[in-house]
């Protein structure tokens, strides 16, 4: 398991640098918001699901996107804004999806998709299927009101689905702290009968324990939902490719806690060095082949400016 | 469209039946809102289904309209085709975020990899003191969005053959209800059937003017032509029932006959769907012959309770005669016709 971890985080953070690296030029045409620091939530949750579980997403998708099984050749391309792109170069980086992986969608307003997955678990219930939906937000859409609407609904009719708030600490620039008097997320969710849980820590182990025992139990037909906080910590800024701590919001300091403990580094370090070897050689691959693939995929033709506006 | 059928519904009963008819006939239609399985029953138009189809399939919401609306969206990204109830289309404001930002865009900003086949019906209230929030017929902002479609059916038969057409469309569609139209009667075939989107009807032929009259300014607009007859005054007077898609080639073959437009609508004039029609009329015609226009809605001011005022607030059939009146004449002629025939139509007494 700890190998798969291993893989699943270093593939994320290396698409992520990759993306960084390529920004300057101009060839990705869409605003990144970055996953760095924040891999192990996505990777602890969705190692848990099964393939046909359903996920919804934010504007910071990718590691979501990639731990679920998103292609990532059509990732690429489609922050490159090309016609392979997993949306036709018609969403962007904030709007990833892919239907095979069950990755169903992902906003740039902040809690929008919460709702959704909300009506996607009461679908599924309807139609007595066993899946699991897991709505991702973070600490700062606990700041909108359709947060306890949906977590109200998702309670009042036990539905089959896990809320994950990947809580850094910040929404753009501006600390918890300074949005919400109490620092008791979980303690708002118990408060609408919904258990939950803080995972400390990027401890992706811990996230897989605590996802895979709720996903068991949602499967058997026991009532929903479920709610765990993951403390996590974003080491890009908020949008684009570089470090941001000169703007003073935050401290170098900070970011230094949560490098310490890298979940790269823990976990590569439990790895033998030969197989760590071999994963990264797989993975450095695997991206060579995804940014060739998007940087010859051709432009959407003009046409696709009005498709898909209406069915047919 | 209606010769040969004999049965007469009440509007109410037109949206229950097509209502009932889908949700027997497709088990993915779900219906759900605010008190949309309370004993009024959404002024009857959901009586009887929830005890026909079950709690799971109708049911009544928490007052979260903003999630509800998300829920609904999620619902039909997993293959249900959800109709969510308002009672007021005011109510609506407290959804725009899921409609405009992801009903409306989800098959484009995905890549057309899924859609969204959710029914909004929502209402606009008239008279009775409805007031500043009970009353507004903002069905122009999503006429604005692309990805939206808009029915405003106006009677019975309509009002059925749209319903069904909406739930079974696979975009979004947000279906019009004037709590006025509630009451009309009106001839509806039993079997179900669909009011296909972008066809307008010519529900009055005419010669000498073209007069648009949306949801139930329609009404008024039949009764302003009944008055207009009485001065040799011949209007042909057209219900577009969708608003988006619209078909304008029907406005513009009737203005191209008359060369005059008056729109009513049921909403403000500005930037609303009075607007629109009168737009496209104009970019089609001005290069073929000279066109003249006038548009009639809401008063631009808040929408008052008290009668002696709200009375100058609505376009009225007499107030739409004498409008038509000037545009055929010309000059501000300030003739009135005496009658007022369009208050014998109201039945509603209140109090919602």
């Amino acid at each position: 398991m700890q190998a798969r971890f291993y893989k699943a985080i270093y593939r994320i953070r290396r698409v992520e640098e990759e993306i960084a690296a390529v920004y300057p030029s101009d060839k990705i045409k869409s605003p990144v918001h970055l996953s760095i620091g924040q891999e192990a939530v996505s990777v602890g949750v969705c190692e848990a699901l099964r393939s046909d579980d359903v996920v919804f997403g934010t504007y910071r998708s990718h590691a979501l996107y990639l731990a679920k099984g998103g292609n990532l050749r059509r990732m690429i391309a489609e922050l490159y804004g090309k016609a392979d792109g997993c949306a036709k170069g018609k969403g962007g980086s904030m709007h990833l999806i892919d239907t095979h992986a069950r990755v169903m969608g992902a906003s740039a307003v902040v809690g929008t998709t919460i709702p959704q997955a909300v009506g996607f678990a009461y679908a599924l219930k309807l139609q007595r299927k066993d899946n699991v939906v897991t709505s991702f937000f973070g600490d700062g859409a606990v700041d909108e009101g359709v947060f306890y609407e949906s977590l109200n609904f998702a309670a009042l009719k036990a539905l089959p689905m896990i809320f994950v708030c990947e809580n850094n600490r910040y929404a753009i620039h501006t600390h918890q702290s300074k949005r919400q008097k109490l620092d008791n997320i979980c303690e708002r969710a118990r408060a609408q009968g919904v258990p939950a849980e803080q995972i400390a820590n990027n401890d992706v182990s811990r996230i897989y324990e605590c996802i895979s025992q709720s996903v068991g139990q949602l499967r058997r037909g026991g009532p929903g939902p479920f709610f765990f906080e993951c403390l996590t910590y974003r080491l890009k800024e908020h949008v684009g490719p570089n470090d941001d701590f000169q703007l003073g919001y935050r401290t170098r300091e900070e970011a230094e806690a949560w490098l310490k403990n890298d979940p790269i580094e823990r976990l590569g370090a439990q790895l033998d060095p030969a197989e760590r070897r071999r994963i990264e050689m797989e993975v450095e691959a695997e991206i060579k082949d995804a940014f060739a693939f998007a940087e010859q995929s051709p432009w959407p033709q003009a046409s696709e400016l009005y498709t898909d506006i209406y069915d047919g | 469209m209606t010769g040969e059928i004999e049965r007469e519904l009440s509007y109410v009963d037109a949206v229950r039946e097509a209502t009932e008819q889908e949700m027997a006939r497709d088990s993915s239609v779900i219906l759900f809102g605010l008190d949309v399985d309370d004993p009024k029953a959404i002024q009857g138009t959901t009586r009887g289904l929830l005890e026909k189809f079950g709690p799971e399939r109708v049911f009544g919401t928490p007052l979260s309209e903003d999630a509800m609306t998300g829920v609904a969206i999620g619902a039909a990204l997993a293959g249900l085709r959800p109709v969510h109830v308002h009672i007021r289309m005011d109510f609506l404001m407290l959804s725009m975020n899921q409609l405009i930002n992801i009903a409306a865009k989800s098959r484009y900003m995905y890549g057309g990899q899924v859609q969204v086949p959710l029914v909004v019906r929502s209402m606009i209230g008239k008279s009775w003191g409805q007031g500043a929030q009970h009353s507004q017929g903002l069905y122009s902002f999503f006429m604005h969005v692309p990805g939206f479609k808009v029915a405003a059916p106006t009677t019975p038969y309509d009002a059925k053959g749209c319903l069904i057409q909406a739930i079974r469309d696979n975009d979004p569609v947000m279906y019009v209800e004037h709590r006025l139209l509630h009451f009309q009667r009106g001839p509806v075939p039993e079997s179900s059937y669909t009011v296909a989107p972008g066809k307008a009807r010519i529900t009055a032929n005419g010669s000498d003017v073209t007069l648009v009259g949306i949801s139930h300014m329609q009404i008024e607009c039949l009764h302003a032509r009944r008055h207009l007859e009485s001065v040799d005054i011949d209007t042909e007077v057209i219900d577009p029932v969708w608003l988006s898609p619209l078909d304008i080639d029907t406005i513009v073959e009737s203005v191209r006959k008359t060369g005059r437009l008056c729109v009513v609508d049921n909403g403000w004039v500005t930037c609303g769907a009075s607007a629109e029609i009168v737009a496209l009329v104009i970019e089609r015609l001005q290069q073929i012959r000279p066109v003249v226009v006038r548009r009639l809605g809401f008063a631009p001011t808040t929408c008052p309770p008290t009668p002696i005022l709200e009375n100058l607030y609505y376009p009225s059939a007499t107030t739409i005669a004498s409008a038509v009146y000037d545009l055929v004449r010309g000059g501000d002629n300030g003739w009135m016709p005496k009658q007022r025939l369009d208050r014998e139509e109201i039945q509603f007494r209140g109090p919602f």
